[in-house]
């Protein structure tokens, strides 16, 4: 992946800074998860993505409280939480989406590599460039497949040949053998499943830096949402994934890191998914993964 | 409750009680009466218009003078003293003035509907939708004094030999009465494409610009081609503007002349309205040859409507 792209390897990159008590957010340099289909992802981590007290109100309702993390990189990090509790919202305040949201205001700081992208230099469209997402309803462009997928190239004036890249981006998103035969076709031809699929391939195809997830599977069936699920896996390989989801089980199935936000926007506790689903420090925590409440 | 009672209850017959069978018969013979009218104005358009034409007059018991099909299709003369019925004298002006319209128009409108539903704040818009739909709301003989009085003589400041009455002034004035029309549709069918297009598109890191035109603009697109169709039809149908501005010459133009449009013209519109002001014999040739640029009209407008309908399917998207 391109880290260099974006920053140089600092060493002192203002997540190894060890003055970061928080237990809650410490990092083990080594991941519990060293078994399962993430086992090859275990070796030192660097942080892409982190928070510092952020905070979120829609007009005078506070929807995220202090929210202080940080995202390794090329590892799936999960947000889980009942309705409500502002993970959607903080998703989106990692590629400023909220910027779009009048009554939205952010405060606090939120670091993409080294920079704080609530600084006022950093233009929302740029960021958003190196940062793909994919929403909860699959909403493919009522454009061909191939320029659904081409479409980030275009507008990004990113060169080289397209039509390779198209078709790494949807085998990337295990897409290319059922659709290779009509990309002329319209996207919107394509099942629910399918269409979700096409726009993570379009999200991937401009060689994004993260890739933020909001509920990608909830609006499809099991079977199209298994097929989501594996391919997260395989992008964690090159990508670094965020993902809300409101399936506690996806989320122990998938990631390597979970965040469990609470009602009232507390990031309640953050750390490997294993320990959080099996032995989780906070009683409010153990209530909502074992079904208590929520 | 007896089960007799709840027999009798459940078998009540609610459809045809009296009150929903009125009311029904009432919305039908409304329905039936709108129809009526319409289908009978075009049976009398096509009557009267046989009256016309030398093939069909003798089966509508017409004697004296008729005129031919040929030369009223193919003629490129219209002058009634001289019994010379070339109705291409005047539909080159009404392409002339549709065309002038639709260039001013459609890109004018188009870019106010994406004005409005993508860049405008809701209080900017609140103000700026009433706005244009007053426009849509002004006479349009106001329109045609508009034209005659002030852009006409400004036109004279750039092109000092146009006529008092001249096309160009009333291609842009017809284009400023359907901007209106153009807006309004465009933006109901922007406005009606679903957010998350949009949302997808920053997502994906676009600018508005690329937002409005490389999503919500394609998106819209049956939409907004049905507006173009409509705002030319009316454009083709527009009477009263086009009467005082572009004059009673009938004279044939090569409509993609630019030249010509410094002339005047009648568009068939305007040429009935002059064949009922002056002074023709009802029953007469001249009167019957109303009914024949009528029909012509009906049929050109009818076929922008069907065409309107064809586009709107074709280019519909189901999001």
């Amino acid at each position: 992946m391109s880290q260099e792209n974006m920053s140089n390897d600092n060493v002192e990159s203002p997540t190894e800074d060890p003055t970061d008590d928080d237990m809650l957010l410490e990092t083990d340099v080594t991941s519990g998860l060293e078994e399962g289909t993430q086992g090859s992802r275990t070796t030192h981590e660097r942080t892409i993505v982190e928070a510092k007290d952020v905070n979120v109100w829609y007009n005078q309702d506070q929807a995220l409280r202090d929210i202080t993390m940080q995202v390794p990189e090329n590892k799936v990090t999960a947000m889980i939480g009942p309705s409500g509790c502002g993970k959607s919202t903080f998703l989106r305040c990692i590629n400023r989406m909220n910027d779009m949201i009048d009554a939205a205001r952010v405060e606090g700081e939120l670091y993409l590599g080294e920079k704080n992208v609530y600084d006022d230099d950093v233009d929302p469209v740029a960021l958003r460039r190196r940062v793909g997402m994919v929403f909860q309803k699959p909403n493919p462009f009522p454009k061909s497949i191939y320029d659904n997928v081409a479409y980030g190239l275009n507008i990004q004036d990113i060169g080289g040949d397209h039509d390779a890249i198209v078709e790494e981006s949807l085998k990337r998103a295990a897409l290319w053998d059922e659709v290779k035969d009509q990309l002329d076709e319209s996207g919107l031809d394509l099942s629910g499943g399918q269409q979700q699929r096409l726009c993570i391939a379009r999200a991937i195809a401009p060689d994004p830096e993260v890739i933020l997830m909001d509920e990608p599977a909830s609006a499809l069936d099991p079977v199209a949402t298994s097929k989501i699920e594996d391919l997260i896996d395989e992008l964690a390989e090159d990508y670094t994934v965020i993902i809300v989801t409101h399936n506690m089980q996806q989320a122990a199935r998938i990631s390597d890191k979970t965040a469990v936000f609470l009602t009232g926007g507390e990031l309640v506790e953050f750390g490997d998914t294993k320990k959080i689903f099996e032995n989780p420090d906070n009683e409010r925590v153990e209530d909502y993964i074992t079904g208590k409440f929520g | 409750m007896s089960t007799d009672d709840l027999t009798e209850d459940l078998t009540r017959n609610t459809a045809n009680a009296p009150p929903e069978l009125l009311t029904r018969s009432f919305f039908f013979l409304c329905a039936v009466l709108s129809i009526f009218t319409t289908l009978a104005i075009i049976a009398l358009l096509v009557t009267e218009a046989a009256k016309f034409f030398s093939v069909t007059a003798p089966l509508m018991g017409i004697e004296g003078e008729t005129a031919s099909v040929v030369e009223f299709l193919t003629g490129t003369e219209w002058i009634i003293g001289e019994g010379k019925f070339g109705v291409l004298a005047l539909v080159t002006s009404t392409v002339m003035v549709t065309l002038g319209s639709a260039i001013i128009a459609l890109p004018l409108g188009v870019a106010t509907a994406i004005y409005l539903s993508e860049y405008a704040d809701p209080q900017v818009r609140s103000l700026l939708k009433p706005a244009l739909e007053i426009l849509a709301g002004v006479p349009t003989v106001v329109y045609g004094f508009f034209a005659l009085i002030y852009i006409t003589p400004a036109l004279r400041t750039v092109f000092p030999s146009i006529g008092t009455f001249n096309l160009l002034s009333a291609s842009i004035v017809v284009g400023i009465m359907i901007i209106p029309m153009v807006a309004s549709i465009s933006e109901d069918a922007m406005s009606a494409v679903p957010d998350d297009l949009r949302q997808a598109g920053y997502g994906m890191g676009a600018t508005k610009f690329e937002v409005s035109t490389g999503i919500v603009v394609p998106a819209a697109l049956s939409g907004i081609l049905s507006s173009f169709i409509l705002a030319l039809s009316r454009a083709i149908g527009e009477t009263m503007a086009v009467t005082v501005a572009a004059g009673a010459q009938a004279k044939f133009h090569n409509p993609f002349n630019p030249a010509a449009y410094l002339d005047g013209g009648s568009p068939m519109t305007a040429t009935m309205v002059n064949l009922l002001t002056g002074d023709i014999t009802g029953g007469g040739l001249a009167y019957r040859s109303l009914f024949a640029i009528g029909l012509t009209l009906f049929v050109i407008t009818f076929a922008m409507n069907v065409i309107s309908e064809l586009v709107a399917q074709r280019y519909r998207e189901e999001y």
